[in-house]
């Protein structure tokens, strides 16, 4: 190794530098170095070159079958034909109710962690809980959210079921990050508060909240985005019906499970392309948000 | 929020999201004049109402590990007959035949495991050299490029990738590599492309953290060149970090289930070679809860006790490390995840 460095520092350049370009490139390239370089630099461009193709693949795939008509109509034929707007409403239906019901279950936690919660026993369990929570896989929840809330709650395959169910998923995750959130605001902030007469709650309704918000959305956004390509959970609890959902209790398929059944049952790879790019858009548009989100707040607490 | 020009201090509570204040900590006393809702002289909330949120509150928090010991115990209660009878036949066992009444799950384990496995290493590779790529080689713009590009590409869901795989790589394969394509290279490929940019991300990230100090001394003082920085500094600094880059992909694909339904072709059989399909144990609760009744269904739910085990031992097995870790046992400078 040493010589090697030896060799590039004192002769290597002055030597090579007159030869022609490509013979210098080749030249570097020969040493341990250039070549371990150029071997990371292989494997680096060709896993960022993989997604990016497959990226690509799909949007130029999707573009072809992509219409108004495909975007608004019913699908016929199982979905060989026609559009995919119940899956689309679907979509939406069960992303709203999982947003609340996860705002409700993952805020919550974050709060009573953040805020109220001694450094004792009963905390720490609590906090084991959420981290072992959010290492299950989804197809259990699904399971769970089929025997518990679909059979024995007799909610049925619905969208409450689903949504109930991506929520239990989907909360520890979004605990986590709000909780980290509210404990990153300075004390003194919150004991100003306290100090002036404000409650506990008032203080966090005025200061933690409005102050962690931007990571809070950030994080819900970013559990959003998982929540509607999700479909190892959906599966098991929202069923397969081709159509708009009226109530909370109606079954309906949202497109991830149209993707798959599509393709499974090789109904039609073209309506599933143009299924992928629609998914595909969406939760670009999702996680592009939530970066967006996200980095403001990181630019806005380091000026803390 | 600080106004510059006239330093005054104002600390907004409408619309938090499109005007992030960000206070310095200087102007503080001044929150107690500014604030419109502090400033009123009475509190319009009773002490004890305080007490019932945090009542509330308490309970919403109790609710993941309720859920978690609940999922455990129905799943056990549920798998608990055929485990409690046939725990040998049922683990052990080698043929899946619920039309029978025969169910053995060792070769679904044994996929799991296989699939798993295959993953791994085809994405570290790639995944830690992207990651040295983006943060040590590329120039900053289009590192950012890059970041940005594979933080989307993250959010993309397993379906799509299952989706192009069953279109794409299941054909080549067949065609290419003989067999009927469905098979366990082809699910690897896929959770290993899945879990790709959690890869690129964490380790370029972990790269990124490693002190410039560190990297500069070793550049300077030792007269290393890039890749010996790189090798002998950057990489052993980072390891705690690319590690939980590696644990975390771990355990996306150990439950994935999306992915492998699509490509691996379900067959619950012993694969004799990579080309071979199988089935794994969350395909095998997927393809079957929703039309399984009786033993039938015991059997999923002690499919589903055999999986719980595997993702308890994963998750004990990490923070065993993060342990050992944080007590720098492991070198590094501790803390996975």
């Amino acid at each position: 190794m040493t010589d090697e460095v030896k060799y590039r520092n004192s002769r290597g350049k002055s030597r090579s530098s007159s030869l022609p370009p490509l013979r210098r490139w080749i030249r570097a390239t020969l040493t341990l170095d250039g070549a371990l370089t150029l071997l990371v630099s292989l494997c680096g461009i060709t896993g960022i070159l993989v997604l990016v193709l497959i990226t690509a693949y799909i949007v130029l795939q999707g573009a072809r079958v992509i219409s108004p008509a495909f975007l608004f109509e019913f699908p016929r034929k199982m979905g060989r034909e026609g559009g995919i707007l119940p899956m689309i409403v679907t979509t939406f239906a069960v992303m709203a109710t999982a947003l609340g019901l996860t705002l409700l279950l993952g805020l919550g936690s974050a709060i009573y962690l953040a805020e109220y919660g001694r450094n004792n026993r009963v905390t720490k369990l609590l906090r084991f809980g959420i981290e072992v929570l959010a290492g299950i896989p989804s197809i259990l929840f699904g399971m769970f959210g089929f025997v518990f809330l679909v059979v024995l709650l007799k909610f049925g395959w619905s969208i409450l079921s689903g949504s109930l169910t991506l929520a239990f998923m989907l909360s520890p995750t979004v605990a986590r990050i709000s909780e980290e959130a509210i404990r990153s605001i300075p004390r003194e902030f919150r004991e100003e508060a306290l100090v002036a007469g404000a409650t506990r709650w008032k203080t966090i309704q005025t200061i933690s909240l409005p102050l962690a918000s931007r990571a809070i959305i950030g994080s819900l956004v970013l559990a959003i985005g998982r929540a509607i390509g999700e479909t190892a959970a959906l599966i098991l609890t929202v069923g397969s019906a081709i159509k708009i959902p009226m109530s909370l209790f109606d079954s309906a398929r949202p497109m991830s499970i149209h993707i798959l059944l599509l393709a499974k049952e090789g109904i039609s790879t073209e309506n599933c392309f143009g299924t992928v790019l629609v998914l595909f858009s969406i939760v670009t548009v999702i996680d592009f948000a939530a970066l967006w989100l996200t980095r403001r707040q990181a630019a806005s607490a380091s000026e803390w | 929020m600080a106004n510059a020009e006239t330093g005054r201090f104002r600390l907004r509570v409408v619309d938090p999201i499109l005007e992030m204040p960000a206070p310095k900590t200087s102007f503080l006393p001044e929150i107690r004049l500014r604030n419109p809702i502090l400033n009123k002289e009475r509190v319009p909330m009773r002490a004890q109402d305080g007490k019932i949120i945090a009542r509330l509150l308490f309970w919403i928090t109790s609710l993941p590990l309720l859920l978690f010991v609940l999922i455990g115990l129905f799943v056990l209660y549920e798998g608990a007959p055929l485990l409690g009878g046939r725990l040998r036949e049922f683990v052990l066992g080698t043929t899946w035949d619920p039309r029978h009444g025969v169910y053995g799950v060792l070769p679904m384990i044994l996929g799991s495991i296989l699939v798993t496995c295959g993953a791994l290493l085809l994405s570290m590779p790639f995944g830690i050299a992207s990651g040295i790529l983006i943060s040590e080689f590329l120039p900053s713009p289009a590192a950012d490029a890059m970041r940005f590009l594979i933080f989307l590409m993250a959010g993309i869901p397993p379906v799509v990738y299952g989706f192009f795989g069953l279109v794409m790589i299941v054909p080549l394969v067949r065609i290419y590599l003989g067999g009927p394509g469905y098979s366990i290279l082809c699910a690897s490929i896929m959770l290993a492309v899945m879990i790709l940019p959690t890869l690129i991300i964490t380790s370029e990230a972990a790269l990124r953290a490693v002190p410039k100090e560190c990297k500069e001394a070793a550049l300077a003082c030792s007269g290393a060149s890039h890749w010996q920085a790189i090798r002998f500094v950057m990489l052993p600094t980072a390891s705690p970090g690319i590690l939980a880059g590696i644990i975390l992909g771990l355990g996306r694909v150990i439950g994935e289930t999306t992915i492998v339904l699509m490509v691996t072709g379900n067959v619950p059989t012993f694969a004799s070679s990579p080309l071979s399909p199988i089935r794994t144990l969350t395909a095998n609760i997927a393809l079957e809860m929703g039309e399984s009744a009786g033993q039938h269904r015991q059997a999923l739910y002690a499919t589903a006790v055999i999986l719980f085990l595997f993702v308890m031992l994963f998750n004990m097995a990490v923070r065993v490390l993060n342990k050992f870790s944080a007590s720098g046992k492991l070198g590094g400078r501790g803390g996975f995840a």
